[in-house]
């Protein structure tokens, strides 16, 4: 079997085993591919960026590993072991946390109830406990967005930015090891795109793994270590960052040209 | 992760402690006392005061237009022991339409579960362990309480798992379980129903007296003072904002006197004289001289509807299930992706929902002291309509049990006023669909408002 993302020379010598790998994934939807044999993997304390235009099939595979799709056929191994991923429940405790673009928040609860949603905190009696839930999340908003206060609104209330932050804490604060961030900075405005890339900087150091979807090659350039490129559903190529131009990237993007530094997958032109 | 710092934004402030809010968390500082800043420190649902407001005006209103004869206890007794049996349902509607959904059935299934419980009662039970058992009504309620449960669980798995929508289900259920109703007896009436369990429907048989109502409010105001003073602590206790302790106060003295209210209002309305007499002989004290005055206390049926009230707020606000309900309501696919069994759940609220209609079978059977297949018919309407006026919001994810319970209380206000003023009953058709309506429209004008 083709496996495409062998390690590259120098980033991870002393970890063979990728973090997480999906093989040859394939899903439909009414017939058509949304996501045709693509193979992708990442290692702890990378990240890597996954390109392609909007209906390349990217936000749809990182869907299939977040568990909100199940894959028609492939696998998915997370430390090099088999899971399987039937819903978001299994994903997160696989240690795959996502931020989606939508941020998928429940608008009319408060910050708290977003961060713990589907995994409250109890009291001894079985309750909601709500201060307790308060209390971590002062804590956690309190490293991504110190000036945040509105506590006790629904998130509805709150701005971009803000929401951006509620979404952040939720992925971060279960000890993700793999954390996919969707376009996470599709909304956002220059000072809270930059504080989105300073914390993916702080979690790679701490050896999370993370998916960067963007359509924005600037911010994949800024931030990841190696890229997927996806068109048409199906792999264009692997490449590490340092060894391509920007310009090979948008001919991977555009016209599935895979340049010589990046390894070709099946969806590449010939 | 590391530094907190590392990710403020440049140029501004470093984080400061968690009270020294800038701006959305309200400072309570010392030296501030104007009014507004005062009001603002009860933190007060001014939605909640505005109902309470209007519930008022049309309280005092039809009390000047009858001539004195809104405001009686006798009045305000009777008006709540008719408001029971929707203000019951209303609580489970609330949590429906908070997941973006309706429940068109509850009427039918009130009729349906209130002729299984009256058959249960005056024909099962008795060949069993004859009449006049004391546990007949006990299991008379657990019987009407499952079979509603079930009906309403059976829709709602087809609602959650078959995906039919919610309205076309019960609009099907509506037709269903009104005929299921005819078919329990073929449509005759059953009736009388067993002693005991006729006083889940009020009347003088089914009002606690005057001594258990005074134990019930106080042991009220003990638990609202004791959730009050736990919620304090425990907020302290994180170091989190309080109220200051002269609000804690003020808010214990509206409730302590709201309830100590309350059993007065129930405790000045006399059982009339001949009841009295026949108490009386019936303990062997019959005298020549002046009868005693008994007063009724709290209706059993309105204790019942206040308790649901509390379990379904409780059921709503510190559970995992309630806080689920809220959230499926806000963002169903947030709700599917944060890995809520969304299904389940909303299965679990159309079982709540029939459950509920099977309580109010009881006390509505219980109050007509016969089950008849037409029990509870247009029900639906008035259950919606009471969430609504309570603030519920169609498109999900917004509402509270108490503000039904209010809206069900205001619904029965305007019938009852309209009654005591002779108004025909097409008419009061007319008042109440207008008021829905305005209801609606000052509630979205509030929503605005507050953006």
């Amino acid at each position: 079997m083709t496996h495409l993302g062998m390690a590259p020379a120098g980033s991870h010598p002393d970890v063979p085993v990728p973090l997480v790998e999906m093989r040859e994934v394939s899903i439909a939807f009414g017939g058509i591919k949304a996501v045709d044999n693509v193979s992708i993997d990442l290692y702890p304390g990378e990240v890597v960026g996954l390109l392609g235009h909007n209906g390349a099939g990217k936000s749809t595979l990182i869907k299939i590993l977040s568990g909100a799709y199940a894959a028609d056929h492939g696998e998915i191994r997370v430390n090099g072991e088999p899971v399987h991923i039937a819903s978001p429940r299994d994903a997160k405790r696989c240690g795959i946390e996502t931020i989606y673009q939508t941020l998928a928040l429940a608008d009319n609860v408060d910050a708290a109830a977003n961060i713990f949603l589907g995994r409250e905190k109890l009291t001894r009696w079985g309750t909601l406990d709500d201060h307790a839930m308060e209390a971590e999340a002062r804590k956690v908003m309190g490293r991504l967005n110190p000036h945040f206060r509105r506590f006790k609104e629904p998130v509805k209330a709150l701005s971009g930015g803000q929401r951006q932050s509620v979404a952040i804490a939720r992925a971060i604060h279960f000890d993700a090891r793999v954390l996919i961030m969707d376009e996470p900075t599709a909304a956002l405005g220059p000072a809270e795109t930059r504080q989105v890339g300073e914390l993916v900087r702080q979690l790679k150091q701490e050896g999370i793994g993370i998916f960067l979807i963007s359509h924005d090659i600037h911010d994949v350039f800024d931030l990841a270590d190696r890229i997927h490129v996806m068109k048409n559903g199906m792999l264009v190529g692997t490449a590490v960052v340092a060894d391509v131009t920007k310009d090979e990237v948008l001919g991977m993007i555009i016209l599935g040209k895979c340049p010589p530094a990046a390894i070709p997958g099946p969806g590449a032109a010939i | 992760m590391g530094e907190p710092s590392t990710l403020s934004s440049p140029g501004s402030p470093p984080p400061g402690s968690p009270s020294s809010g800038s701006h959305g968390e309200a400072p309570y500082a010392g030296g501030r006392t104007s009014l507004t800043d005062a009001f603002r420190a009860l933190e007060l649902d001014t939605r909640l005061l505005g109902m309470i407001g209007a519930l008022a005006v049309i309280w005092i209103g039809f009390d000047v237009m009858t001539g004195g004869a809104f405001l009686t206890p006798r009045n305000l007794w009777n008006l709540s022991v008719q408001a029971a049996s929707v203000a019951v349902m209303a609580t489970g509607m609330v949590l429906v339409i908070v997941t973006r959904n309706i429940d068109l059935s509850v009427g039918s299934i009130l009729g349906f579960t209130g002729m299984v419980v009256g058959v249960f009662q005056a024909r099962v039970l008795p060949e069993l362990w004859g009449f006049d058992h004391p546990l007949t009504w006990v299991a008379a309620v657990a019987a009407g309480v499952a079979v509603g449960g079930a009906v309403g669980l059976l829709q709602g798995a087809v609602i959650a798992y078959l995906g039919v929508s919610s309205f076309i289900v019960t609009l099907g259920g509506l037709l269903v379980w009104r005929g299921a109703a005819w078919w329990v007896t073929t449509g005759q009436t059953v009736a009388p129903m067993d002693g005991l369990f006729k006083r889940l429907g009020g009347g003088f048989e089914g009002a606690i007296g005057a001594g258990p109502s005074w134990a019930v409010g106080v042991a009220a105001i003990l638990l609202a003072v004791a959730a009050i003073m736990v919620t304090r602590r425990r907020r302290a206790g994180f170091g989190f904002p309080v109220r200051p302790l002269w609000a804690e106060g003020v808010v214990i003295l509206l409730i302590a006197a709201a309830i100590v209210g309350a059993v007065m209002v129930v405790n000045s309305y006399p059982l009339p004289a001949p009841v009295v007499r026949r108490m009386m002989e019936a303990q062997g004290a019959i005298g020549d001289g002046a009868l005693p005055v008994i007063t009724h206390g709290f209706a059993i049926p309105v204790l019942i509807a206040l308790a649901v009230g509390v379990a379904v707020t409780f059921l709503s606000s510190r559970t995992r299930f309630g806080r689920y309900v809220f959230a499926i309501g806000g963002n169903p696919e947030a709700a599917e992706l944060s890995g809520i069994n969304t299904r389940r759940v909303l299965m679990l609220v159309f079982g709540l929902m029939g459950a509920l209609c099977g309580l109010s079978a009881c006390i509505a059977t219980a109050r007509l002291n016969a089950a008849t297949n037409a029990n509870g018919t247009l029900d639906e309407l008035y259950v919606i309509a009471a969430a609504i006026i309570g603030g519920t919001s169609l498109a999900g994810g917004v509402g509270t049990i108490h503000g039904a319970m209010l809206g069900a209380l205001v619904m029965q206000s305007l019938q009852s006023g309209m009654v005591l003023l002779g108004v025909d009953a097409p008419m009061q058709n007319i008042v109440v669909g207008i008021v829905l309506v305005a209801a609606v429209y000052i509630d979205t004008l509030y929503r605005k408002g507050i953006k």
